[in-house]
């Protein structure tokens, strides 16, 4: 093993050093958003940027989130490279139309003819009571509208690799992080979430999804937090003698179907995890991504394990109760076994 | 206008109440959430904002209300809930996901709701100045009387639905008062970094109507403030903007290391701490004796201790409830 390979970083950690490494090499690249400069990120993921690249390159934003993701596309289409940060993603709501109007539409209305070579980092994900506008996921909202890449890593590894693949990547990317696996103490932090990364910059492929464990009798599709709790699911499982293949969707725009039917064709069974809203999200179109295609390769009716479609509430025994995790998976693989 | 005797001790009262209630909770937050601290455990999990230092703008405005009239917070709520008088019982149970809560544990610290007592709050920054200002328009459609106050931090006054409220306000003249709690900073970004001029009061010049800042987080000042600005309300004579300068004590939140304050600051700051130096004035001035004022102490100590014992007491929510009340009955 090479020793760039040893070090074991955290996700906030990956997605500052490949911000770092891109910014170093392209003068275009800058970094907009709320407590990104001095404070390094409510979620660290900007950590150290502003000793290295100063106040006009890491620059922190009045809480003005239309103004500067709307002026985040302004920039993008005029030849810099914007990163910018919503904070929470449940904050879309004041800035939406920066986002998906014109971050998301300009290139199509341009007729090609502008590049909007953006990132928007926003953060994902409950578990820690922080109530129903601080805790939410998302995924499908954003990825439901057409124009913007959404990308969402369950590891440093990925994260790096993601992040400097979306600052290279000539249309908007919407890169979303679990708050839960940044590696922040004061939040709690999934461990396999820490990995190892390599100190050179590299890029992962957008849209490309990975089989993070294989197995032969179901598989188990997620992303983010949820690929932790498959994980989990499939160790429990494979005591009862059941393989579960895992797969991390990595990317939720575009959605790497191929890979995602290629599984289900293995094991015959589909396991969605989803800690977004139940209702006309990502869970629905993964199973249509594989009945629409070829409904004759399943053995069983696939089952969703998702947020229940209310708000996320604040007690923690009610959000727990609300919040996918292994031994919810473990059961829809029994109810699937008992239909 | 000041502030008669009565009401003197009753603001007094509520900033102390509101001061022991956050202290309560600040001693009981870290419980369970060592040695790491996990926000997600403990007693009381989430995210805590507290208001310490912040008391005098509050009671000084809520002075002039009454239930009727409706009030609009923000993520750091505590103070103005005392103040407009949010049965502090179900606020604390809320605040640890009990089954007594305001909301039974479904809305947490940031999003308390009384509508016993007209009270909203919300996490999301500057989001309460549309309901408050809906609340202004229904009031004067339907002919009812009182007032809409939104409170909003001097960060907020950057966002485009503040702007956007304001104007709203101005130009169908309704009974609403946006009051501005600088404290100087929006988490680690201080207001000077943030805002294009040194006082937001000075903006109500683009919407036509009274602007005015008070200094000093002074109760008094912000008592007489406010008084003028609700009667012009009451009056019919619309919409004002008043900006009140005030120190936040606290981090942004709990176990906020606060590296991005000045050095010295913070000590300069607990010089200025308006409860000690609104009872200095009590006496000073004869508004009130040293045995009222360890009376209204030890009373307010007491209200607090009972609230935090029902909340500790409450049944948990029950996890199953998390699926219900999403509609209206
Ligand atoms: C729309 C929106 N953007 C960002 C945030 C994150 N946030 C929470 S509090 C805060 C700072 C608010 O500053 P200010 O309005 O001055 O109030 P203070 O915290 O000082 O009381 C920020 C940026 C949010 N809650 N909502």
């Amino acid at each position: 093993m090479t020793k760039s390979n040893e070090r074991k970083l955290t996700i906030a950690r990956a997605m500052a050093e490949a911000t770092a490494q891109e910014m170093r090499i392209d003068p275009s690249v800058f970094v907009m958003g709320e407590d990104i400069g001095p404070l390094g990120g409510v979620y660290g993921n900007t950590r150290g940027l502003i000793e290295e690249f100063g106040a006009e390159r890491i620059r922190d934003t009045p809480i003005s989130e239309t103004a500067f993701i709307g002026a985040a596309v302004g920039a993008a289409q005029d030849g810099m490279r914007p990163v910018v940060e919503l904070m929470f993603v449940d904050f879309f709501g004041v800035c939406f139309d920066a986002i998906y109007n014109l971050m998301a539409k300009n290139i199509y209305f341009s007729g090609g003819n502008v590049k909007v070579p953006m990132v928007l980092m926003t953060s994902t994900g409950g578990g820690y009571s922080d109530g129903g506008q601080h805790s939410q996921c998302l995924y499908g909202t954003f990825a439901h509208l057409p124009g913007m890449k959404v990308v969402a890593p369950s590891n440093a590894y990925d994260a790096k690799g993601l992040m400097t693949a979306a600052m290279r990547d000539d249309s908007p990317v919407v890169y979303m992080y679990h708050k839960g696996l940044q590696g922040m103490g004061w939040l709690g932090t999934e461990a396999g979430a820490t990995v190892h990364v390599p100190e050179e910059p590299y890029t992962l492929e957008i849209g490309k999804a990975k089989v993070v464990r294989e197995g032969k009798d179901v598989s188990i599709v997620s992303c983010g937090m949820g690929v932790h709790n498959a994980l989990k699911a499939a160790k429990k499982l494979e005591e009862q003698g059941v393989g579960a293949e895992v797969v991390d969707l990595v990317s939720l725009v575009p959605l790497d179907r191929d890979t995602i039917r290629a599984s289900v064709a293995k094991t015959g069974r589909l396991i969605v995890v989803d800690e977004d809203y139940m209702s006309y999200g990502l869970s629905g179109e993964i199973i249509a991504t594989v009945t629409e295609h070829d409904i004759s390769v399943l053995k069983a009716a696939p089952k969703r394990v998702a947020f229940p479609d209310v708000p996320i509430p604040f007690a923690r025994v009610m959000e727990q109760f609300c919040l996918p995790n292994p031994d919810k998976i473990v059961a829809a693989w029994d109810e699937m076994q008992a239909a | 206008m000041s502030p008669t005797r009565e009401e003197q001790h009753w603001m007094y009262r509520n900033m102390v109440t509101s001061r022991r209630f956050e202290e309560a909770i600040a001693k009981i937050y870290f419980e369970g959430k060592s040695p790491a601290f996990n926000m997600a455990n403990g007693p009381i999990p989430g995210e805590m904002h507290l208001s310490d230092g912040q008391e005098p703008v509050a009671v000084g405005v809520c002075a002039h209300l009454t239930p009727e009239d409706v009030v609009t917070a923000t993520h750091r709520p505590h103070h103005q809930a005392i103040a407009k008088g949010v049965d502090l019982d179900k606020m604390a149970a809320e605040i640890f996901g009990k089954k007594t809560g305001l909301s039974g544990g479904r809305g947490g610290h940031m999003h308390l709701f009384d509508d016993d007592v007209n009270f909203a709050c919300s996490g999301i920054i500057a989001q309460g100045m549309g309901p408050a200002v809906g609340a202004a328009l229904s009031r004067k459609m339907q002919g009812k009387p009182g007032v809409a106050v939104a409170f909003v931090g001097e960060g907020a006054v950057n966002q485009g639905g503040w702007h956007e409220a304001m104007n709203l306000a101005a130009v169908w003249n309704l009974p609403f008062i946006c009051v501005v709690e600088d404290n100087g900073w929006g988490i680690s970004v201080a207001k000077k970094t943030a805002s294009s001029i040194g006082s937001h009061a000075d903006r109500a010049a683009a919407y036509g109507i009274p602007g005015k800042r008070i200094e000093g987080n002074d109760p008094y000042a912000i008592y007489e403030a406010a008084g003028e600005a609700i009667a012009r309300a009451r009056a019919g004579e619309g919409p004002s903007l008043l900006e009140c300068e005030t120190y936040r004590l606290a981090g942004h939140f709990m176990g906020d290391a606060e590296a991005y304050r000045p050095e010295g600051e913070k000590d300069a700051l607990f010089e200025k701490d308006p409860i000690p130096k609104m009872r200095e004035r009590l006496l000073a001035e004869g508004a009130a004796s040293e045995a009222e004022l360890s009376t209204i102490e030890e009373e307010s100590a007491a209200r607090v201790d009972a609230a935090i014992k029902f909340a500790r007491e409450s049944d948990d929510a029950a996890p199953e409830d998390a699926l219900t009340r999403v509609f209206a009955a």
